[in-house]
């Protein structure tokens, strides 16, 4: 949450423990994606734009299911479609929600160079704050699911907010409220990971989906939102989901050492000229008092 | 305003060695405009490149406004380099003078001019800081524009976007080391340099000092200099 609630620890005047005492509440949530129970019907495509207040834009046909090719600036929440051919010859045919995958180890955040720009709340929510957003792009290098999105007329970043502004006032993401066949779930970090479990073991023992598993990345340190996949072993298969996500290296080596290197090279320069100042002075040719070349 | 104060206004040559031009209003226009945008570009990236150098983009109108002109200056930086590169790539070529006064750079780092070879009109050092600057901005504004429309790039050929960040971060840096040495020299060391590149003169003994070769070739066949 972005407001820590008050929680009381004591009351005067109480006979007994005061009421919720040592209760610790699990403030990261999670959005779980049954994607085997998705049928691709988009009403949550359309309550994420409704909620965040965007026109619906105009959809591009490319003989797919798929609205479009990707999320947009303004379309943060979008049906990937794959029809997917099957090792046995039969046909799949995959639908997976693609949105912002809330990284407890955000490539967008670390990539980011305006203060503030990009926040993770405690609850694990990852938001851009566009009043500090400079459009540099720079989080378009970082995120290793392709999200973030230009807005060229404002020149700011935008990308699905978990509806954070709902979510703060303790009511479930848009997307989940409009999904009718109850494949979107939203609670903590916890529950959701519990309950895809048994999904996919339910898959695994009663469906025949022996690869059937939960894709919650360990290489950006576990998502905000998590799949449950019929074929864990391929989430390439559903609209291109990286197999094993992670900050690209050269995003994390050019925010970490080679931030020290080139600031330690830059003062190194600048002191090296210093002392040679000191030591070998100016070359000053004209032996006058005019050391200036000659002008007057 | 009269005449004779547009002409007194001109720095009068000074007995008896007497003033030599040494860079035309127009080489001295592309260096300044070269080296304004090239500041622009270094105080706005230097505010991109460190959460600890950010406020840097407070004194050119804050983040955004940094981030919309950085690539314009930076195309501008470009535009003026290749513009350097026509006006002077005649005196810029590495020549024998040149490899001989390299193997000798000891002693004008140490002061020792008098042990060094002859030099042209520029010395191996300032030879190398045009190299270094020419490719250098070729590496800035190609990897540049991949930083600019990063969103150009398909994702399917991301390892262009991280090439992109990779390149303009080393060739900046690179670019940065050849400036420290070059604004150094130019001010601070190597006396009657600033003054020839905003006025444009040089006295006799300055060029006989530090570029023998031109001296003579610039003062050939004449005993007057200009």
């Amino acid at each position: 949450m972005s407001q820590a609630t008050l929680a009381i620890k004591r009351i005067s005047g109480h006979a007994g423990p005061a009421p919720g005492e040592g209760v610790e509440r699990d403030y990261q949530v999670c959005k779980l994606v049954d994607t085997t129970t998705c049928i691709g019907c988009k009403a949550c495509e359309v309550a994420c734009l409704e909620w965040n207040g965007y026109e619906f834009t105009d959809t591009v046909f490319d003989n797919s299911y798929q609205t479009m090719p990707e999320t947009t600036w303004k379309y943060w929440n979008l049906i990937k479609f794959n029809e997917h051919e099957n090792s046995d010859g039969t046909i799949s045919l995959l639908m997976r929600k693609d949105q912002c995958m809330h990284c407890a180890d955000p490539g967008c955040l670390a990539a980011c160079p305006a203060d503030g720009a990009i926040v993770q709340y405690t609850n694990g929510i990852v938001d851009f704050q566009q009043q500090n957003c400079i459009g540099c792009g720079y989080c378009v290098s970082g995120c290793p699911f392709d999200i973030p999105k230009f807005n060229p007329a404002t020149k700011k970043m935008f990308k699905c907010t978990l509806c954070v502004d709902r979510v703060s006032e303790g009511l479930e993401p848009a997307c989940i409220k409009s999904c009718p066949t109850g494949c979107l779930h939203f609670g903590t970090k916890e529950d959701m990971t519990d309950l895809a479990e048994k999904r996919a073991t339910q898959l695994r023992e009663n469906f025949g989906f022996e690869k059937a598993g939960v894709y919650d990345p360990a290489g950006v340190g576990g998502t905000g939102v998590i799949y449950v996949l019929h074929d864990a072993t391929n989430p390439e298969a559903y609209g291109g989901l990286p197999k094993d996500p992670h900050i690209p290296w050269v995003v994390k080596f050019w925010k970490g050492p080679a931030k020290w290197i080139g600031n330690l090279a830059m003062l190194g320069g600048i002191l090296r000229v210093t002392v040679h100042y000191l030591r070998f002075g100016p070359k000053i040719v004209d032996g006058s008092k005019h050391e200036n070349g000659g002008q007057p | 305003m009269s005449t004779s104060h547009v002409v007194s206004s001109r720095p009068p040559a000074r007995e008896p060695e007497g003033v030599i031009c040494r860079y035309t209003l127009g080489e001295r226009v592309h260096h300044w405009l070269a080296a304004l945008t090239y500041i622009y570009c270094l105080i706005t990236g230097l505010a991109f490149w460190s959460p600890y150098m950010y406020w840097l983009a407070t004194l050119v109108g804050g983040g955004p406004t940094a981030r919309f002109w950085h690539p314009w200056f930076g195309l501008g930086f470009t535009l003026s380099i290749f513009w350097m590169y026509k006006m002077w790539i005649g005196d810029m070529r590495i020549t024998d003078a040149d490899r001989r006064w390299s193997k000798a750079m000891r002693y004008y780092v140490e002061n020792q001019d008098e042990k060094l070879p002859p030099e042209g009109r520029f010395n191996y050092g300032q030879k190398l800081f045009f190299w270094l600057m020419f490719y250098g901005v070729i590496l800035l504004v190609i990897s540049g524009f991949g930083l600019w429309f990063v969103e150009s790039i398909p994702w399917s050929l991301r390892w262009l976007r991280y090439t992109a960040v990779t390149v303009h971060v080393v060739a900046a840096l690179a670019t940065i080391a050849g400036f420290i040495i070059h604004v150094y020299m130019g001010t601070a060391m190597v006396r009657g340099g600033f003054t020839s590149i905003i006025r444009g003169e040089v006295t006799s003994t300055w060029a006989k000092t530090h570029h023998r070769l031109w001296y003579e070739q610039v003062t050939k066949g004449t005993s007057s200099q200009k």
